[in-house]
């Protein structure tokens, strides 16, 4: 899950890194009260609170001189859409006069299966195009997550991106919090870019943090994320995610419904493969009941793009008779095959569920392989 | 206590000690699955076949760290895996065991169903499997591509490997080297999402190209430059081991003849 801005500076704060002070106005809310009752004096920056990166370039920073403008600029970003997206929040922050611009970064380096300290002097753009533009300047340090990040990593890094003497050891205050805070909500990236250096210390202009979706239930203080703010699904991959379901949209017809994240990829390879284009990707995991399979084709019925619908299930912890139900009764209580439907069940319990479909006049093909090319062919 | 003649116990010192036990095969729930894998470690066991799925990356990362320093002779399988399989003689797993058949092709693969899916397609052309392993789909997990095709490589019962990679992640790149320099048996590899949209997770938490790195393309162009036979079309997995198996055979006989 994404953080915003305001609550990752938030936590940054909570571990004792000095952020620029700032107030935080909610739609509705009254811009120049708040302003005035946080004490902020100009020159401002008024930031728009939304999850895309490339907010900056997108027009959702602006600086203010005085707060009258400020209250201007709080009013005209909240109807204006960052990539498609406009903010519930916008955040008014002191704007900070800097030397220089830095860039500091945690991830996990998944094939080292350690943290990874990334920084270089050259923030203010994305990592992607330092790495492109100066890929000498990137630091990069391996962290031993059983023994964490010392003083000294974040001195050898700190030197190396050009610091010494009292920013240096601020530098090194900073990497510590951003590491704790990284290991404490279990991140999939705690970044800050910019992070100025102000005389003889460094502030974090902008920081960014990615929590790791499956770690959500440690950390309920984070609350949740309505996926229209995450700026990273369609309407109907919002909607199916709603529902329970893994779903990712793509351009072609074939609707694809399978269980297994490998299978269901080869299924859309197999789509391709034989001349067709996938609709969609639709994994039903493992051990999907009747109802989640219900669920899955009803989806696609309603989906515009999928004009055809392949079931590709091979039964390991999901049994195909669990399968066949399901969509036996997706069909009856849908009024019967919307759009045309080609099974393939294999696997467990498969002969149970290949009757089951029979009863009800549909036959199931044993091999993805021709169940592919027939739905292929088949006229829409 | 007992529940269908198998005893049950509460920890795993216990189920140990008094029946010796040497393999955990793990299903508890995510928040609890990595407390497990420690708790089996901690009692000896050098197995650990992890079936969950959702465990939080931070935390495998340090279960296999401690594993890695602690018990350097544990092996662990997945999470988010179907386990492992030797047709014929056991399971440790949830793959259904009437598509494999015993053979001389070892298996390897980040998917299950798509396991199930290659075991298919040789069984159904009278190619027997020795063994077949599903490492999982999570970004951090226990065996990877390069050490079960290690494994293998020195099995005396495998004769050809089948490495079943996916979108994401660098082990199959790491699998590559390792295959260039050290595997003389015929390797051959299929890699899913050939089709998958860049930027978007498909699935699996590993499952993910990020900043054009981990597409299927760089993993087939590694593999093939490492000798390995690449096979693009999902459809003809078990038809192009086939084929290939039987041509290295005719060459090895007529190597032979001449030799006589």
């Amino acid at each position: 899950m994404k953080l915003f801005e305001f609550e990752a500076k938030n936590l940054l704060k909570k571990y004792g890194v000095e952020v620029p002070p700032s107030v935080l106005i909610a739609k509705g809310e009254d811009a120049r009260k708040k302003i005035e009752e946080a004490g902020l004096e100009p020159p401002l920056v008024v930031k728009s609170q939304v999850l895309v990166a490339g907010r900056g370039k997108a027009g959702g920073i602006k600086k203010a001189d005085s707060i009258d403008e400020a209250v201007k600029l709080v009013e005209e970003l909240f109807e204006k859409p960052i990539k498609g997206l406009k903010p519930s929040y916008i955040l008014v922050e002191k704007a900070i006069e800097h030397e220089a611009e830095l860039y500091a970064a945690i991830i996990i380096d998944r094939s080292e299966r350690k943290p990874l300290v990334l920084a270089s002097r050259y923030g203010g753009m994305d990592i992607e195009e330092i790495a492109k533009e100066k890929p000498e300047s990137i630091i990069r340090l391996h962290i031993d997550p059983q023994v964490g990040l010392r003083g000294y990593h974040a001195r050898i890094i700190g030197k190396k991106i050009g610091l010494s003497g009292k920013a240096l050891r601020s530098f090194s205050n900073f990497l510590s919090a951003l590491y704790k805070v990284f290991m404490d909500y279990d991140g999939d990236l705690a970044e800050s870019n910019p992070l100025a250096l102000v005389g003889d210390k460094v502030i974090p202009l902008d920081a960014r943090i990615i929590v790791d979706d499956n770690a959500l239930y440690k950390h309920p203080e984070l609350g949740e994320r309505k996926l229209e703010e995450t700026g990273e699904y369609t309407e109907w991959e919002i909607k199916a995610r709603s529902q329970g379901l893994t779903f990712v949209e793509l351009d072609g017809d074939v609707g694809i419904i399978s269980n297994g994240a490998g299978l269901t990829m080869t299924t859309m390879d197999l789509v391709y493969e034989f001349g067709g284009r996938p609709s969609n990707f639709l994994d039903l995991g493992g051990g999907a009941d009747a109802e989640l399979v219900k669920k899955a084709i009803r989806f696609l019925f309603e989906f515009p793009k999928a004009k055809k619908i392949f079931i590709n299930i091979f039964g390991g912890i999901t049994r195909c008779d669990e399968v066949a139900k399901g969509l036996v009764q997706a069909l009856e209580e849908l009024g019967g095959m919307k759009k045309p439907i080609i099974v393939r069940l294999t696997g467990t319990n498969e002969e149970e569920g290949r009757r089951i479909l029979k009863e009800h006049g549909i036959e199931a093909y044993t091999d993805a392989i021709e169940a592919a090319k027939t739905v292929v062919k088949l006229q829409a | 206590m007992e529940v269908d003649g198998i005893p049950v116990f509460n920890t795993v010192r216990e189920a140990v000690e008094e029946t010796g036990a040497n393999c955990s095969l793990i299903f508890v729930p995510a928040p609890f699955a990595p407390d497990a894998i420690v708790e089996a470690l901690d009692n000896g066991i050098e197995l650990i076949v992890c079936i969950t799925e959702g465990i939080p990356v931070k935390d495998m990362m340090m279960v296999k760290d401690y594993m890695v320093k602690t018990y350097p002779n544990a092996k662990l399988v997945g999470p988010n895996c179907p386990g492992v399989i030797t047709p014929g003689e056991a399971k440790v797993g949830i793959m259904p065991g009437h598509v494999f058949k015993r053979g001389k092709i070892g298996i390897v693969s980040r998917s299950g169903t798509l396991t199930y899916e290659a075991a298919y397609q040789l069984t159904r052309l009278e190619l027997g499997q020795s063994t077949a392993v599903g490492i999982g789909g999570d970004p951090v997990h226990g065996l990877t591509h390069k050490d079960v095709i290690e494994m293998f490589n020195k099995d005396p019962e495998t004769e050809a490997i089948l490495m079943i990679g996916e979108i994401g992640g660098t082990e199959e790149e790491e699998a590559a080297e390792y295959i260039e320099s050290e595997v003389d048996k015929p390797v051959f590899a299929y890699i899913a999402g050939i089709t998958a949209p860049p930027g978007k997770r498909m699935g699996h938490a590993g499952a993910i190209i990020t900043g054009g790195k981990g597409t299927a393309q760089a993993k087939m162009k590694a593999l093939e430059k490492a000798g390995a036979y690449v096979i693009e079309n999902p459809a003809k997995i078990g038809e192009t081991v086939a084929k290939i198996l039987k041509a290295l055979e005719l060459e090895e006989e007529e190597r032979t003849y001449e030799a006589e």
